[in-house]
């Protein structure tokens, strides 16, 4: 029975996505109803992860090595219940939303499920190419998503993305092209038994790898078109984007650092790599201080907390790996509930600069109140899922005796105690006119507790970490 | 692996020259054009990978190429649809 769970993950949303596009109408209940089988599924699989070895699916019963896996072990299932817990999250939100869009609606409630679909399959996925085929399926599920903000807004920031997202997973294949000519195969599990040792072109392959995948996830140098496209897109779609689909491709590195690639990086290239994720959390969060525009503060917070998750690779321990990745979780969760909350406020005031912010904190009390709330956890205060992630990160750098990592946590989460702030500080001011001119009316309850709950569910994960870290589990091929 | 081998010298052109465009040129029909020129020469130099066992070509590459083919014919397509809403925003809503 647990077999078919991978198989449902994928099929279920595919299927519900297809058959929206041939409805071709908005049906919002058909979606409500995936994304609640979908976490159930989700739960059902983790519950059988955290019980034993992993869950694989062996589709087409064709064995090693032509086989096409689908397989969840704990890594899987953590972020496979953090795309189902935003997937009910995100498909609520959206029906008021999109109420009264027709057009757009019906285009997001057949791409949504779409997307949900090739997030599932990337995490569940096992072997290269499957990867590079899910990665290029999410892509062309976002970009479109991108561009329902309305015509022509966002075309520039969507062209831009798509440029470089395709650019990414060809240089990927390129690296995936090279490991498969020394290899032989394509299998993530017996990949480090059969790549040979001492080749130059390993290395390479493992290089291009890597940059296809930084290139896909908008780390610094390569983050140029996410502020635009995760700036203007529909709210709904901003949270989709900046939790989940730039995620997965950390989520890909992760996975191949401490599988595959294992025998091909040196301490050298994690350096690097925590390198880049030091410069992406500074400059991120300084861009993020300085934009005028709300969602353009959230985008590059977004830039910013992506970097966290490389600081893993300098240090690759347990307690590295364990904040990484509890990282991911938290700010998934927050980012979403920030651009949720973010996009109540655009709805209410139809612009969102921040002079024009002053004086909502009356008829927008619930959503502030998400921002706030998520905002702690963005921040890394006590008692939220980002605190435990940054102490995690915090114990493994003083483990490892790196202490300059230590140095820029404390500055990310300082600056980003400042970005927040500055947004909160103008929505408490006072109003100079008591009745500001506004475009739309009072978001409904729905949009402002689904936010709210998000948030919330931020904070507690600070509270609820250790069944999930057990999930997890220790750092593969790791020792301490 | 044998000497000189004009087909690997064919790759490695293709994508040394696609991604010379891709950061030379700022129009983006001829960044999606290199990009297309970096795609076929991955493809080539997988097909070339196909080419190392003794006993006939290898299958797996030649299943990577052809589904890479038509994930990167759809991408194009997808671009070239936002080229053309870019450069004709009055029609914007009718393709």
């Amino acid at each position: 029975m647990t077999e078919a769970l991978p198989v449902l993950l994928v099929f279920v949303p595919f299927l519900a996505g297809l058959g929206q596009f041939v409805l071709g109408r908005a049906a919002p209940w058909c979606q409500q109803f995936v994304s609640g089988l979908n976490l159930i599924l989700v739960l059902l699989l983790s519950s059988a992860v955290v019980h034993g070895d992993p869950v694989i699916a062996d589709l087409g019963g064709w064995g090693e090595p032509l086989a096409i896996h689908l397989q969840a072990d704990g890594l899987a299932a953590l972020m496979l219940l953090l795309t189902a817990v935003l997937a009910v999250a995100v498909s609520l939100y959206a029906i008021p939303a999109f109420r009264d869009e027709p057009r757009p609606a019906w285009r997001f409630w057949t791409l949504w499920p779409l997307l949900l679909a090739s997030l599932n399959a990337l995490f569940l996925s096992r072997d290269l190419f499957n990867l590079y085929v899910t990665l290029e399926l999410v892509t062309l599920g976002a970009i479109p998503l991108v561009l329902l903000a309305g015509p022509n807004k966002t075309v520039d920031a969507a062209l831009r993305y798509l440029l470089f997202a395709l650019l990414g997973s060809l240089v990927y294949l390129a690296g995936v092209a090279l490991i498969y000519a020394q290899a032989g195969t394509l299998d993530l599990a017996l990949l480090p038994a059969a790549l040979p040792e001492g080749t130059l072109s390993g290395p390479l392959a493992a290089a291009l790898i890597i940059t296809g995948v930084l290139i896909k996830g908008a780390i610094l140098p390569f983050h140029i078109w996410l502020p635009a496209a995760h700036g203007n897109a529909p709210a709904a779609v901003s949270a989709i984007l900046s939790a989940l689909v730039v995620k997965a491709a950390i989520y890909l590195l992760l996975r191949l650092w401490t599988g595959p690639l294992e025998p091909l990086v040196s301490n050298d290239a994690g350096q690097l790599l925590g390198a880049l994720g030091a410069t992406a959390i500074l400059f991120g969060s300084w861009q993020a201080f300085r934009q005028s525009r709300l969602k353009l503060v959230v985008a590059y917070s977004t830039v910013a907390q992506l970097g966290y998750m490389l600081l893993f690779f300098p240090m690759a321990v347990t307690a590295a790996w364990q904040g990484a990745v509890y990282h991911g979780l938290a700010h998934g969760i927050a980012k979403a509930a920030l651009f949720l909350a973010a996009g109540n406020i655009l709805y209410y005031l139809g612009q969102d600069r921040l002079e024009a912010l002053r004086g909502i904190d009356r008829p927008l009390a619930v959503s502030l109140l998400a921002f706030g709330l998520a905002g702690v956890s963005i921040m890394g205060l006590p008692p939220s899922g980002g605190f435990t992630a940054k102490w995690l990160l915090l114990s493994a750098s003083l483990q490892t005796g790196q202490w300059w990592w230590t140095t820029v946590l404390i500055a990310g989460g300082l600056l980003a105690a400042g970005y927040i702030f500055r947004v909160l500080r103008l929505a408490f001011l006072q109003a100079d006119d008591a009745t500001a001119p506004h475009h739309g009316p009072v978001p409904g309850p729905l949009m402002a507790w689904t936010a709210t709950a998000l948030a919330l569910l931020a904070l507690a994960l600070g509270l609820i970490s250790a069944p999930l870290l057990d999930l997890l589990g220790e750092m593969p091929g790791g020792t301490s | 692996m044998t000497g000189f081998d004009p087909f690997a010298l064919a790759a490695a052109g293709l994508i040394a020259f696609g991604l010379y465009g891709f950061c030379v040129c700022g129009h983006p029909l001829r960044r999606l054009l290199a990009i297309n020129l970096v795609g076929n020469g991955v493809f080539l130099a997988l097909i070339l990978i196909a080419r190392r066992l003794p006993d006939g070509p290898d299958p797996v590459p030649h299943a990577m190429v052809l589904t890479g083919i038509v994930i990167a014919v759809s991408a194009t397509a997808f671009g070239l649809a936002l080229i053309r809403r870019q450069a004709r925003p009055e029609d914007g809503g009718n393709d």
